[in-house]
């Protein structure tokens, strides 16, 4: 009866949303009185050493095959590990790879998979049945909750974006790493052809600041201040459905339950009403700043931060004060 | 080449699902329905397909009776044929909407159907399990990629090409046919359907399969709308003379 | 985010930011209201009521004179807000019949003064290339007609009613309840805060039953859906570059209309299923995926007329890249009888109605609701959208709704003047309806009662009357003319002008003033002298506070403070509101509706006399129960009150008898008759042959507020001292030199170009003998008032105004009907019947 994570390794080595559901599976394991065990793909040195994983037991998957990701291939073999180990629940983070691996496996070992979990805790535990997990999932983009319960031997649950603020795990103990080498002959499978990386090192997903635009930037050519701004600032450009849909941008800025939901310090929505479908996609920011000439407008309503006026007239004189003031810096220094 | 997609009835966006009042479901009254943005892309994508290679698009559903309306919306894009599987009124959990699918695809292809690729949204608007689509071509022991934004097909090597956005950049997937994918918007821009597309689909055939459904493991106790902070928005100013204290925002920030 | 915070006191508060409130609030604004507030739950500009989503062109021609003045006054308005664009309009006939109705259009175009020109296919075609020509076969088209902005013409006037007065505009402000006191508003609450007030204006389109609810007053209207689609993009459309560069085209048989806008084509519908909406049921704002008021497009109730707008625009949208881009079940408002529901409730002082108004007459009716609001009355006889016509029975949800079902699919439809509606049926019967029922009555309603027009069981007479040699008895040739009518009413008159009638007229609206200051309350509300002797009958018109026409009434003193008002039928409701509303605020009188609990059977013809002293001990000699009095007569067991008056011209009684003896009433007086070949006789007699051979002016017909009792020969010749409403308007018209005079006029020739006998059914212009259009100084144009058989004078006659220099006994003139004319001859000009024109006979 125990608790596996899966973790996730990027640049930094474990990812953000990996602490997230580490956060988690420790919070739980306390509760449970439980040793938290995480497995990962490729180098669980790396992992080991990035520190704070605080887990009793760091499985890495070793075949050949893994080298590059096969979401068959890596569902197959986590799969695998599963079966082996026994775990009464598997987490993972909910990033597009965890939650195609996640699946992968869930499918394989026919067992549940709770998605997009902002709480997890145990409902009862008799002697020798599976146990019974009570979850709240976040539904609809998270406009609505879903307080659900599952009974199975294996459970798999992945955490919602943001649903867990990740927190310091303690002591940099040493971790013991086990390696496990699945078999994966025969495994139906995609594989990875080619991988392009952008040279920015800014993604909308990821920024601290997005400079976002809609129906009131009114063109394509609309949008050169608003790079600006995010230049000046260090941000992202986003766009609403609306944008996209008039080809002001590519289907890749926006910002939205189908396209990207993102969580920055700050969101500057500059002539965008705010439809749910876009709403949904940024209400995890930290802060809005919303530029609307329409002082009714659902998301300047919502904002942090609102600005009554015309886009075209707003944000040019916002990158003219910054220039001013970096200017006037520059200056007196 | 013969593509099936898989739909599901879902409630059109816009506006905030209001709840039944036991809480049990979303009030459906004066709500339109509608396939999510990521399956009207893997719709239109398989018509273009269908179109350029030869061959039928089948439309397969796993939903409540009324979910006819999707697959004539589909057949209205220019969808070949529609498939219910009627599961009732209450929404199965994901396993057993995969269960189901997967017989249903079985049955098609016992009848002499066949498809070289089976297309899915990568997540329902609603639900967001992110696992139907997996869950089937695993059953099927087909290759599956999600997130797809692009496809190739490559027909004489019987091989396609998947291409999908990630944070860090561009990937490019392979594999043999037949296959699954899921799909996002941003694929393509669907058609609208035209008014005598409308008016076939609205004569076509739609074939009903009665399912087995088999119970969920994943038991709802009800939905609740999440806690929102009541904001009160702090207006900066009105028109170009609010620069200087969103300035003042950046600057508190760290990022001018 | 409110724009302003709302005052603690309001002068008015209107709630609803659509086309109407928001040139209801400039109106006001403009007639020098202050402190003025403007409410609305949703947000600016487009709060999300019907205003929002409506398919915004105008039509100006409709067969109803009020309707057409209401849009005409809307366009003006329109054009001078800069947001109306003319792109022309042509209404098509795909048959026979609606080619028909596009010439009785035609007719009322010129009535109204409306340029418009009936063309081929071939010149349809002309003007919008895209259309089928082989399936048309006539169009009627309008240069005038437009498209307009009405989100854009609100924010203008919601801005310069704030530049002319103390406006204070609140969005996103939900009303929560509406306090009264003593059946007058004081207060309403809303989610920014309370206002106290003493008027409130319901300007809430589909939600307007709801807040007025809150308030305790009914507006009677549903929530009724209307499909619209868009379908584009179309090239040939696009390339114009402008929102609409083709005239909009109604499809009117087929109920459709297909408009351009922008790339696409715009396709409406009225010819699918009436789907309504409970007001309560409406979603909220956050709930709504598109608007409240745009709900998910029910694809299958619009499928057949895909079908016809292939058919009629095929070369533009039967193409595959031509998709159905917008689709929405739009809500609309929906009266039991179609109309407008204007004015101030009849339950509630200080609570207006402003609802179930289409975006073609908002701004005209919001000038016009300001001007009411201001001056008591205003230029555009309301009448017929006053909210104080509907009696109880008619607000009920279940007449509502069954009046919404049936009338939806008559938005496009060919209505004929007379037709009668088969929904909620029987609602009122009067306690003759069984025998009624017996005698083949073909009913009529009015008001929910069951009024026999004529009975069926009277059509030997037609026989017996030809033989006779009455000539007018015979049919009319012509299917249109003959709907909803028979000869059997005309025989039935001729039968009452040689021996004796019974006509139900139950339909009356009875009430009882009293009190001690009973005699300076009827002064006020009447034209007439109301201190007369007790038992004494006075016929008066009621003004309005401009001296304009309200309605015209019979008032008897019964008592030294009491007095009964009786009036017609179909304005009974508002009359009541009317009388209830000015009762004095100490209490010194009350009036009571009786309307219930009487019942009122009329005797008349030479032969009257003879069958009531047959029945009643009382003395109802000539000498005795002289014309035009009162009094209280038994009848076997039934203690009857006896109105010796007649609307037909002839001698006999009004007898007013308890509902419940009713039955023993027409019974006896049936068996008394018999010898004297009694025959019951219908509204159709009592309404319109023997009214009109008197010249007898019908509310509505030749009296509304346009025309003052001087216009119409109606007023007392020596003007009492004591003060009344619209005693200043009146002393003024009468000062005025003539303009205009009421005229009964007969028809000389009814021979079509094919020969075919033709009778004008109302509405249609009287023309010089040039064929020009009659106009009078006050630019009020000369038109059929009503129109109907005169048996006994042997001619068909129509009643009109006409201007004083045409208004000559014998002048000849032209009525145009069906795309012909007709000439016609001013039989009288002014009051005098063309029957029996000394009275001699209902004197006698």
């Amino acid at each position: 009866m125990h608790a596996l994570v899966m973790i996730e390794l990027d640049g930094d080595g474990v990812s953000a949303s990996s602490r997230e559901t580490l956060t988690l599976a420790h919070r739980l394991a306390g509760e449970l009185g439980e040793a938290v065990e995480a497995v990962v793909f490729g180098d669980g040195g790396r992992a080991a050493e990035s520190g704070g994983l605080a887990v009793s037991r760091l499985h890495q998957l070793d075949h050949p095959m893994l080298a590059t990701y096969s979401p068959e291939l890596w569902g197959e073999s986590l799969h695998q590990l599963i079966a082996r180990l026994q775990p009464s629940i598997v987490l993972g983070p909910g990033s597009d790879r965890g939650l195609e691996v996640m699946a992968q496996a869930a499918a394989r070992a026919d067992a549940p998979l709770v998605a997009n979990c902002t709480t997890i805790s145990l409902d009862r535990r008799a002697n020798g049945d599976p146990p019974t997990w009570t979850l709240t999932r976040a539904r609809q983009g998270g406009l609505l909750l879903e307080d659900a319960a599952v009974t199975a031997p294996t459970t798999f649950a992945s955490t919602a974006a943001g649903a867990v603020e990740a927190a310091s795990l303690g002591s940099l103990r040493e971790v013991p790493v086990e390696s496990f080498t699945p078999e994966l002959d025969g495994v139906v499978h995609t594989q990875l052809v080619d991988e392009t990386t952008q040279d920015s090192g800014v993604t909308l997903a990821t920024a601290r600041i997005v400079v976002s635009g809609g129906r009131g930037v009114g063109s394509a050519e609309g949008f050169e201040p608003l790079e600006e701004l995010a230049k000046l600032t260090g941000g992202a450009v986003g766009c609403s459905r609306v944008a996209t849909n008039n080809g002001w941008r590519p289907h890749s800025d926006q910002v939205g339950q189908t396209g990207t939901k993102i969580s920055p310090d700050l969101y500057i929505a500059c002539g965008i009403s705010g439809a749910t479908q876009h709403w949904v996609g940024c209400m995890n920011s930290k802060a809005i700043l919303a530029i609307n000439t329409d002082p009714e407008a659902p998301l300047l309503t919502r904002a942090t931060y609102g600005v009554i006026g015309d886009v075209g007239e707003v944000v040019p004189a916002i990158v003219d004060e910054i220039h001013r003031r970096t200017l006037g810096n520059r200056q007196s220094a | 080449m013969n593509i099936l997609v898989c739909v599901k009835r879902v409630r059109a966006s816009g506006g905030t699902p209001q709840l039944s009042a036991d809480g049990g479901g979303v009030d459906t009254r004066n709500l339109a329905f509608t396939v999510g943005p990521h399956e009207e892309c893997a719709v239109e994508e398989a018509i273009r397909i269908a179109g350029d290679a030869g061959g039928r698009v089948t439309v397969l559903t796993a939903g409540p009776p009324e979910a006819d309306e999707q697959l004539r919306y589909a057949i209205s894009m220019g969808a070949d044929h529609g498939v219910l599987v009627d599961t009732g009124d209450t929404e199965l959990d994901p396993q057993a909407t995969a269960a189901a699918l997967a017989d249903a695809i079985r049955t098609l292809e016992a009848d002499g159907a066949t498809f070289d690729l089976i297309m899915f949204g990568n997540e329902s608007p609603d639900a967001g399990h992110y696992q139907v689509g997996i869950r089937v071509a695993c059953a099927l022991s087909r290759a599956m990629v999600g997130g797809v934004k692009g496809i190739d097909i490559d027909q004489a090597d019987g091989r396609a090409r998947f291409r999908r956005e990630v944070p860090a950049g561009v990937e490019v997937y392979e594999a043999a046919l037949p296959a699954a994918v899921g799909v996002k918007e941003g694929l393509n821009l669907p058609r609208y359907p035209s008014m005598r597309g409308r008016l076939r689909a609205r004569k076509a055939e739609v074939r009903g399969i009665q399912p087995e459904v088999a119970p969920g493991t994943l038991r709802r106790i009800r939905l609740r709308h999440p806690e929102e902070a009541g904001t009160q928005t702090v207006v900066l100013g009105h028109g170009a003379d609010a620069a200087p204290a969103v300035v003042d925002l950046l600057e508190e920030l760290e990022v001018v | 985010m409110n724009t302003k915070t709302l005052p603690e006191r309001a002068d008015v508060v209107v709630v609803g930011a659509g086309i109407v409130g928001n040139s209801l609030v400039y109106h006001l604004a403009d007639q020098g209201w202050d402190n003025i507030v403007l409410i609305d739950k949703g947000p600016l500009p487009d709060p999300g009521g019907s205003t929002g989503h409506a398919s915004n062109f105008i039509f100006p021609v409709d067969h109803s004179k009020e309707i057409t003045d209401l849009t005409l006054d809307s366009m003006h308005q329109y054009a001078k807000l800069g947001v109306l664009t003319t792109s022309g309009g042509i209404e098509i006939a795909r048959t026979e019949e609606r080619e028909e109705e596009l010439r009785r259009r035609m007719a009322s175009a010129t009535s109204w003064g409306i340029d418009a020109e009936l063309v081929s296919a071939a010149r349809v075609a002309e003007l919008v290339p895209f259309v089928n020509r082989d399936i048309i076969r006539l169009g009627f088209w309008t240069p005038s007609a437009a498209v307009v902005d009405p989100l854009q013409a609100g924010a203008l006037m919601r801005e310069q009613a704030s530049d002319i007065g103390n406006v204070t505009i609140s969005a996103q402000t939900e009303v929560l309840d509406i306090e009264t006191e003593r059946g007058e508003v004081t207060k309403v609450r809303t989610s920014a805060g309370d206002i106290e007030t003493s008027t409130v204006v319901v300007a809430c389109g589909v939600w307007s039953p709801r807040i007025a609810r809150m308030a305790g007053a009914t507006i009677p209207l549903t929530p009724l859906v209307h499909q619209m689609i868009d379908a584009g993009p179309i090239p040939e459309l696009a390339a114009t570059g402008v929102e609409i560069a083709y005239p909009i085209i109604r499809d009117m048989d087929t109920l459709m209309y297909e408009r351009q806008n922008g790339p696409d084509l715009e396709i409406g519908s009225y010819a699918h299923r009436p789907i309504l909406h409970d007001p309560d049921d409406i979603p909220s704002l956050a709930a709504a995926q598109l608007s409240p008021t745009q709900l998910p497009f029910t694809a299958p109730d619009f499928d057949p007329q895909m079908e016809d707008a292939l058919q009629l625009f095929g070369s533009i949208l039967d193409r595959e890249d031509v998709g159905v881009r917008h689709a929405i079940n739009g809500l609309l408002s929906f009266t039991p009888d179609g109309g407008p529901a204007l004015g101030e409730t009849p339950e509630v002082r200080g609570l207006w109605s402003a609802a179930a108004v289409w975006i073609k007459e908002g701004p005209g009716v919001g000038r016009m609701l300001a001007e009411w609001m201001t001056h008591g009355a205003a230029e555009i006889d309301l009448h017929a959208a006053d909210i104080a016509r509907f009696y109880p029975n008619q607000r009920t949800p279940a007449h509502i709704r069954a009046r919404a079902n049936e009338g939806f699919n008559k938005i496009y439809g060919i209505v004929h003047p007379r037709e009668q509606w088969e929904s909620a049926r029987g609602a009122r019967r009067s306690p003759f309806y069984a025998r009624e029922q017996a005698l083949g009555a073909e009913f009529f309603e009015v008001g929910g009662w069951e009024r026999p027009h004529w009975y069926e069981s009277n059509r030997h007479l037609l026989e017996e009357m030809a033989e006779a040699g009455h000539q007018s008895v015979q049919d009319r040739p012509h299917e249109w003319d003959q709907r909803w009518w028979s000869p059997i009413i005309n025989a039935e008159h001729l039968a009452m002008r040689e021996r004796v009638a019974m006509i139900d007229l139950s339909a009356f609206a009875h009430f009882d003033v009293a009190g001690p200051g009973v005699v300076d309350y009827m002064q006020k509300m009447i034209v007439a002298q109301a201190d007369r002797p007790v038992g004494r009958l006075i016929y008066t018109p009621v003004l309005a506070p401009n001296g304009g026409f309200r309605s015209d009434l019979t008032v008897i003193r019964l008592d030294d403070d009491r007095y009964r008002v009786i009036t017609g039928g179909s304005d009974g409701a508002r009359d009541r509101a009317w009388f209830s509303r000015n009762l004095p605020s100490d209490g010194s009188a009350t009036l009571t509706d009786l309307t219930s609990a009487v019942c009122t059977l009329g005797l008349w013809g030479p032969r009257a006399r003879d069958v009531l002293s047959a029945v009643t001990d009382d003395d109802v000699s000539g000498e005795s129960f002289k014309f035009a009095t009162a009094r209280h007569i038994t009848i076997g067991t039934i203690p009857v009150l006896a109105l010796r008056v007649s609307y037909v011209g002839d001698l006999g009684w009004e007898l007013h008898a308890p509902f419940e003896q009713g039955l023993a009433l027409w019974d006896i007086i049936a068996e008394a008759g018999a010898p004297y070949g009694i025959v019951p006789a219908g509204i159709g007699v009592y309404g319109t042959t023997g009214r009109m051979e008197k010249g007898y002016r019908l509310m509505g017909a030749e009296l509304t507020s346009e025309y003052t009792p001087v216009d119409a020969d109606l007023g007392p010749r020596k003007i009492k001292d004591a003060d009344f409403i619209g005693k200043e308007g009146y002393l003024r018209a009468r000062e005025h030199e003539r303009i205009a005079v009421m005229c009964t006029l007969t028809v000389d020739d009814h021979r079509d170009s094919l020969g075919t006998r033709r009778f004008p059914q109302g509405g249609e212009p009287i023309l010089t003998p040039h064929g020009e259009r009659i106009v009078d100084r006050l630019g009020r144009p000369s038109y059929v008032t009503s129109a109907g058989s005169g048996p006994s004078v042997g001619a068909y006659l129509l009643m009109a105004y006409l201007p004083v220099e045409h208004a000559v006994e014998g002048n000849r003139l032209l009525v145009q009907y069906m795309g012909e004319r007709y000439p016609v001859t001013v039989a009288r000009a002014g009051r005098t019947p063309l029957f029996d024109p000394d009275d001699t006979r209902m004197k006698a």
